[in-house]
């Protein structure tokens, strides 16, 4: 292991430490909180930052996860070890089923056709009381246990968060470092060329929108089983611009920022809270100013000020790690 | 005997009301370096464009090694063994000149999601093969050095020879160049030239238009004619040059035979 990968190392080790650390149930719920929200985040990334398509259907697919886990959970009785993970296959399989015709469109076309898909889940978690219990949400959701312990605090959750997110994190980084991830970035780049070299461009926009839909269910799974509660206004189109807001400020084409976006995004609201009222237009502010000053996102800005980031100039973390890997 | 690798017939393209590609015929035959050329807009872009798949042929067949592929996808067409360089370069702008040629090596790759997730044998050698391969490529079209700059960062005659290199890595069995010298001065031209012999060398056979006439004459085994979207004549550079039709559509009107030869 060289120096980078122990630096690493030691960083993972000390953020499993937080819990025992922070003593504040608060602060520990926003920090469970911002690491499944970085879930989410990262899928969003595979889509928009690796592959170049829109969507802002992002919380449809956090919510289809969150519901399908719940009344799996719930109705069924499963263990939520099991459900959550169904959360994640189910929002997989509506995100093949609404990805292939969808990703047909371009541009502002698919946006629009994700906004109109992520009103009409909503809308089915309302209306459709037989199965989502209407607006009053499913409560009573059971936590995971392990053995005898239940995993019903913000301390113990904690790990099962950051357990998740590491899993999505090297999910994403393999598939990123792969020809995989290659084809992905090369539909970004040029849609034709990657075409003429070779590349279904459908089946990948496909697979890429199944990940962002999975990574999304996943994340929905773990939010239920954490506030134990779940009601559709969690699930709206805000919710995606959100997540949408979250990748583009941490930098949408890295892993690294998709996780600093949601991380950061999930904390300032909280931060701003004592200023009451105000507080919407202090965050709109700061989310512009961000996005003025640093188009690359907060992982493009520290690429800048690090000269040891700068060279090579194209994506020095792929061009590193993919050396790496072959060696 | 020369055997065809390549051929169109009738081939048919229209945008609206407007016949790009009208009933052309053109064989291309295994192992040569063959171009097609003709005045502005008389459908070679567009004849290109069919034959990789950009465009659909609203009528006609093409044929590649004996299978009609005409109404295949581009990416299928790819991995039969026919890839292309563009007029307006396309590359991969923001990605690495390495990245670039391995994703041209996407189709000889067999790795799936599912075998990315996990460190495993045949990904491991074919990724290593792939990068090898790569660099050579690099090495063969001069831009060894250049690997991990970004691509947008090239000057255009090394992005119009990435380009190349980027095709080349799919291991085609034809190669279609469009445009290669465009915007290259007289010493990119004459590296070019070697460059495309040594291609040919490899064993692909090359169909290029180019509107440099002097390389066409240079390094061409036929040419095919184009005006108004079909073809008016058909082989070896010397006759082409000197076929009366030829020399109307280029120049407008006839001309004393004297005048064609010194083209």
């Amino acid at each position: 292991m060289n120096r980078r990968g122990a630096v690493v190392a030691v960083l993972l080790v000390a953020c499993a430490l937080v819990p025992f650390v922070v003593h504040s149930q608060y602060v520990l719920q926003v920090t469970d909180t911002a690491l499944i929200y970085a879930i989410v985040v990262i899928g969003l990334g595979i889509l928009l930052g690796f592959t170049g398509q829109m969507s802002l259907a992002q919380a449809a697919f956090f919510g289809m996860g969150a519901y399908a886990s719940a009344i799996a959970s719930t109705t069924l009785g499963w263990s939520p070890w099991i459900s959550i993970p169904f959360g994640a296959l189910f929002a997989a399989a509506i995100g093949a089923a609404v990805g292939y015709p969808c990703l047909r469109l371009s541009g502002h076309y698919l946006a629009l056709a994700t906004i109109g898909f992520g009103i009409i889940v909503q809308l089915v978690f309302i209306n459709a009381r037989s199965l989502t219990n209407g607006p009053d949400g499913i409560n009573s959701i059971p936590p995971p246990h392990l053995g005898s312990l239940a995993l019903d605090t913000y301390q113990t959750y904690f790990y099962v968060a950051y357990g998740a997110l590491l899993i999505s994190v090297y999910i994403a980084w393999r598939v990123k470092h792969s020809r995989i991830g290659r084809a992905f970035e090369a539909i970004r780049e040029n849609e034709i060329a990657a075409q003429a070299m070779g590349i279904n461009a459908t089946h990948y926009k496909v697979l890429a929108f199944v990940l962002a839909s999975a990574f999304g269910g996943l994340a929905g799974g773990l939010i239920a089983h954490m506030t134990r509660f779940i009601s559709p206004d969690s699930y709206s189109f805000d919710q995606s611009v959100i997540f949408l807001v979250m990748l583009v400020i941490g930098g949408s084409a890295t892993i690294t920022g998709a996780v600093t976006g949601a991380i950061l995004l999930t904390f300032l609201p909280e931060f701003l809270r004592p200023l009451k009222d105000s507080y919407i237009m202090i965050y709109g502010a700061a989310v512009v100013l961000m996005v003025i000053f640093m188009p690359e996102g907060i992982v493009g800005l520290v690429r800048r000020l690090i000269p040891s980031y700068q060279a090579p100039p194209a994506a020095p973390m792929h061009a590193t790690n993919s050396i790496a890997d072959s060696a | 005997m020369a055997t065809p690798i390549l051929e169109l017939r009738g081939l048919i393209k229209t945008f609206g009301g407007v016949k790009a590609v009208n009933a052309l015929d053109m064989t291309v035959n295994d192992g040569e370096i063959h171009a097609l050329i003709g005045p502005n807009g008389s459908g070679k872009t567009t004849t290109l464009n069919v034959i990789s798949g950009i465009y659909r042929a609203n009528e006609g067949s093409v044929k590649f090694r004996g299978d009609e592929i005409s109404q295949l996808p581009a990416h299928t067409i790819a991995q039969r063994g026919i890839t292309r360089t563009f007029q307006n370069i396309r590359l991969f702008p923001r990605l690495t000149v390495l990245d670039n040629v391995l994703i041209g090596r996407h189709t000889r790759l067999r790795t799936n999601f599912w075998m990315t997730l996990a460190p495993n044998p045949i990904t491991a050698l074919e990724e290593d093969t792939a990068r090898r391969n790569a660099h050579d490529l690099l090495a063969f079209v001069g831009l060894a050095d250049r690997a991990q700059v970004r691509a947008s960062s090239l000057a255009y005659g090394d992005q119009r020879r990435l380009e190349i290199a980027r095709a080349l890595a799919a291991e085609p069995a034809l190669l279609l160049l469009d445009e290669p010298a465009a915007g290259m001065n007289p010493t990119e031209t004459d590296a070019l030239v070697k460059l495309l012999y040594q291609v040919r060398d490899r064993g692909v056979t090359l169909l290029l238009i180019e509107h440099d006439m002097n390389l066409v004459m240079a390094i061409s085994d036929r040419i095919t004619v184009l005006n108004f979207g079909t073809h008016i004549a058909e082989g070896a550079a010397a006759e082409v040059s000197q076929n009366p039709d030829v020399i109307t559509a280029y120049l407008g009107g006839p001309l004393d035979a004297g005048f064609a030869q010194t083209r």
